[in-house]
């Protein structure tokens, strides 16, 4: 079916800054096969229901839209104290000079235009392949654009239990920098990786991650989105799990115009373990949309969706959130919560959980709600001696502890709770 | 130590007068009691002495040693001194009963330009008061009241009284869904804190906590004033006839 006019022409112009696409080898298949499917769905329009609540207009904008550097200096840098493995980026070019050796035991790291180059290659059909299985049932044309054009990305092979956590840092340095990154993460049977992202990478971010989780496997994943007030971002996460595999994936927003977090998940063996969880803060011109898909193909496999918005002085926050139980998915464990805390009448919170089941032996739940501070709370702490602000503070983090409680290791979720406690001392709604 | 005048107040929302004229003064170290039918505004009372949202006052004063106290946000209030255990304490699900407390422990002290207690002093003291009280760490550790029973919920208001030091206790119906031996312990924990700097408004339905707490004044409240005072002996009286003898014979 060809693509109504107004689409065709919105592509057309996104895409006239790129080099075209040409070359041999696995990598420049891989890009043409993901451009093909970009021409296909076009570019998303806010008349598409998966993009409903959010607009992406200055997503689709042949221009990148400005976004000032934010100083974030007033915080700690983010895992600073943690014995890790930085791979620098700044505005989505690679910095030799700023990152680590890529050298791990148990994992092997390499660049993706080095690994494009040769003939034959791990992440030769896998580069893609996810993102493309995560086009069904619903279009993702941002996600085959990035692997279409992504400038840069890590192929990181984990063969056995890293020694190390990966650190992906992002830095925003130009003010229209348009980044796209794409990243592959395999992990053999048994194998174990933590995957740290921060920053705000560019003034507009387009990243994508596939994840091949082999049975067995764990994989740990922590982001923060950075401070930046004007950066833009859309983000997918494609990853299937083996049987018995575990992942968790914690992010944290504070700030950013627009940011759209996708994760698309699939459950593919049997037992399997997938809990995706997010914290964000918005104060002012903030939207932030978390759109979760997670499917359910093997028996007896868990899984945990935990979104927590705390929003104020206008931000919105979006979720959209999808349990896919497939026929034959016995004994599944689904659960899904989204909820946000509105400071004031000004904010807004636009959820649709969403439940499909195709096997009788499953048990799933989702929750969605939307409310103010607890009044009463508020005043039995004031009553104590506790400051309103402070007060307000903690009750706001007792809301996100929820999302919080997913992260596996425990010194950085006490980091980020004082990040948000701080975070908190800075904001508040000027109702 | 506590000196109230005049006080009228009014629901915000209903525009309904529910204090008519309030004069009550509680000197140091006393231990005064309101008693009253429901609907008298005994509760209301406690509430806007604490500052809680929701009510005018059209007229009047409440002085705790000299300061105006209607003029303070709540936080205020309390570092000022004044303490009130709630006949309902809320429960907060998600903030740790041990934080709370350290939190607003530490919260007065700054607001008094003092130090503020390290973690370890503060672990000692608080151990310590629950002991007494028979709070175990369990509870401590819990979310503040969070599946506590009524009268663990009451006990906890009085660690929190013990934990602040405060000068004014105001305690409203403290008695309220505790069975004899619960009262008898929330009492035992009051009676430690009797002081002759410390006073006490206990507001109470009924004359069984006050055979536990002695006061040295009662005071009857009904349609939103103090229409009797007197000795310990008018509790009595009430306990014996009801208030309808007191409301007929004030007219």
């Amino acid at each position: 079916m060809a693509l109504p006019k107004a689409k065709e022409d919105a592509l057309a112009a996104r895409l006239a800054g790129f080099p075209g696409l040409s070359g041999k080898g696995w990598l420049a298949t891989a890009r043409a096969e993901a451009s093909a499917r970009l021409t296909a769905t076009g570019l998303p329009a806010r008349r598409d229901e998966y993009w409903r609540y959010t607009d992406p207009a200055s997503l689709n904008a042949p221009e990148t839209p400005v976004a000032h550097r934010f100083d974030a200096s007033d915080e700690a840098v983010p895992f600073d104290g943690l014995d890790r493995v930085k791979i620098v980026f700044v505005d989505g070019v690679f910095d030799p000079v700023a990152s680590d050796d890529l050298v791990v035991a148990g994992v092997s790291i390499e660049r993706l235009a080095e690994a494009g180059a040769k003939d034959i290659h791990w992440a030769q059909g896998m580069y893609g392949a996810l993102e493309a299985r995560g086009q069904s049932p619903v279009a993702r044309p941002f996600a085959a654009l990035n692997t279409a054009h992504a400038t840069d990305g890590v192929l990181i092979h984990v063969t056995g239990k890293a020694a190390k956590p990966i650190s992906l840092v992002y830095v925003h340095e130009s003010e229209v920098s348009d980044a796209i990154l794409h990243h592959c993460v395999k992990l053999d049977p048994g194998a174990e990786l933590t995957l740290l992202e921060n920053g705000p990478a560019a003034a507009r971010f387009n990243k994508v991650i596939e994840i091949d989780i082999a049975e067995d496997a764990r994989f740990h994943h922590i982001r923060l989105q950075g401070r930046d007030h004007e950066r833009r971002a859309v983000t997918h996460i494609f990853a299937r799990l083996g049987a018995r595999s575990e992942m968790r994936s914690f992010t944290l927003t504070a700030n950013g115009r627009l940011t759209r977090n996708e994760a698309v998940i699939e459950l593919v063996g049997d037992e399997g373990r997938a809990h995706v969880a997010g914290a964000a803060v918005g104060d002012g011109e903030f939207h932030h949309d978390d759109t979760v898909f997670v499917t359910h193909a093997g028996k007896a496999c868990e899984s945990r969706q935990v979104f927590k918005k705390v929003l104020m002085n206008g931000a919105t926050g979006v979720f959209q959130g999808k349990i896919l139980v497939k026929p034959g998915a016995q004994k599944t464990d689904g659960y899904q919560i989204s909820q946000s805390l509105l400071l004031d009448e000004d904010s807004q919170f636009l959820a649709k959980p969403e439940l499909e089941i195709y096997a009788d032996d499953v048990k799933c739940s989702h929750g969605s709600t939307s409310g103010a501070i607890d009044d009463t709370a508020l005043f039995y702490l004031q009553s104590r001696g506790v400051p309103r602000r402070t007060a307000q503070g903690l009750l706001v983090l007792a809301f996100l502890a929820e999302a919080i409680d997913e992260i596996a290791d425990e010194a950085i979720a006490e980091d980020i709770r004082a990040r948000l406690e701080r975070w908190l001392a800075r904001h508040g709604s000027r109702r | 130590m506590l000196e109230i005048k005049n006080l009228h107040v009014k629901l915000q929302e209903e525009d309904k007068m529910i204090l008519r004229g309030v004069d009550l003064t509680i000197g140091a170290g006393e231990v005064h009691a309101i008693m009253g039918p429901n609907g008298s505004g005994k509760s209301t009372l406690s509430y806007v002495l604490a500052g809680r949202d929701g009510y005018e006052v059209t007229e009047g004063s409440a002085l705790l040693e000299g300061k105006e106290l209607l003029a303070m946000e709540p936080e205020e209030r309390a570092a000022a001194g004044l303490f009130l255990a709630f006949q309902y304490p809320v429960e907060i699900p998600g903030v740790g009963n041990m934080t709370f407390l350290r939190t607003a422990v530490n919260a007065q002290r700054k607001a008094r330009g003092e130090e503020e207690l390290s973690a370890g002093d503060f672990l000692k003291l608080v151990r310590e008061k629950a002991k007494t009280l028979k709070i175990d760490a369990e509870m401590l550790k819990r979310p503040v009241n969070v599946g506590f029973s009524g009268g663990e919920k009451k006990r906890n208001e009085i660690l929190q009284m013990a934990m602040l030091e405060p000068r004014m206790c105001i305690l409203d119906e403290t008695d309220s869904g505790l069975d004899v031996d619960a009262m008898k312990l929330v009492a035992e924990g009051v009676n430690a804190l009797r002081s002759a700097g410390r006073s006490f408004l206990v507001i109470t339905h009924y004359q069984r906590l006050l055979d536990h707490i002695r006061p040295d004044v009662v005071h009857i409240m009904a349609a939103g004033r103090i229409i009797k005072t007197g000795g310990p002996e008018l509790a009595l009286e009430v306990e014996a006839n009801g208030y309808a003898d007191i409301l007929g014979e004030v007219g």
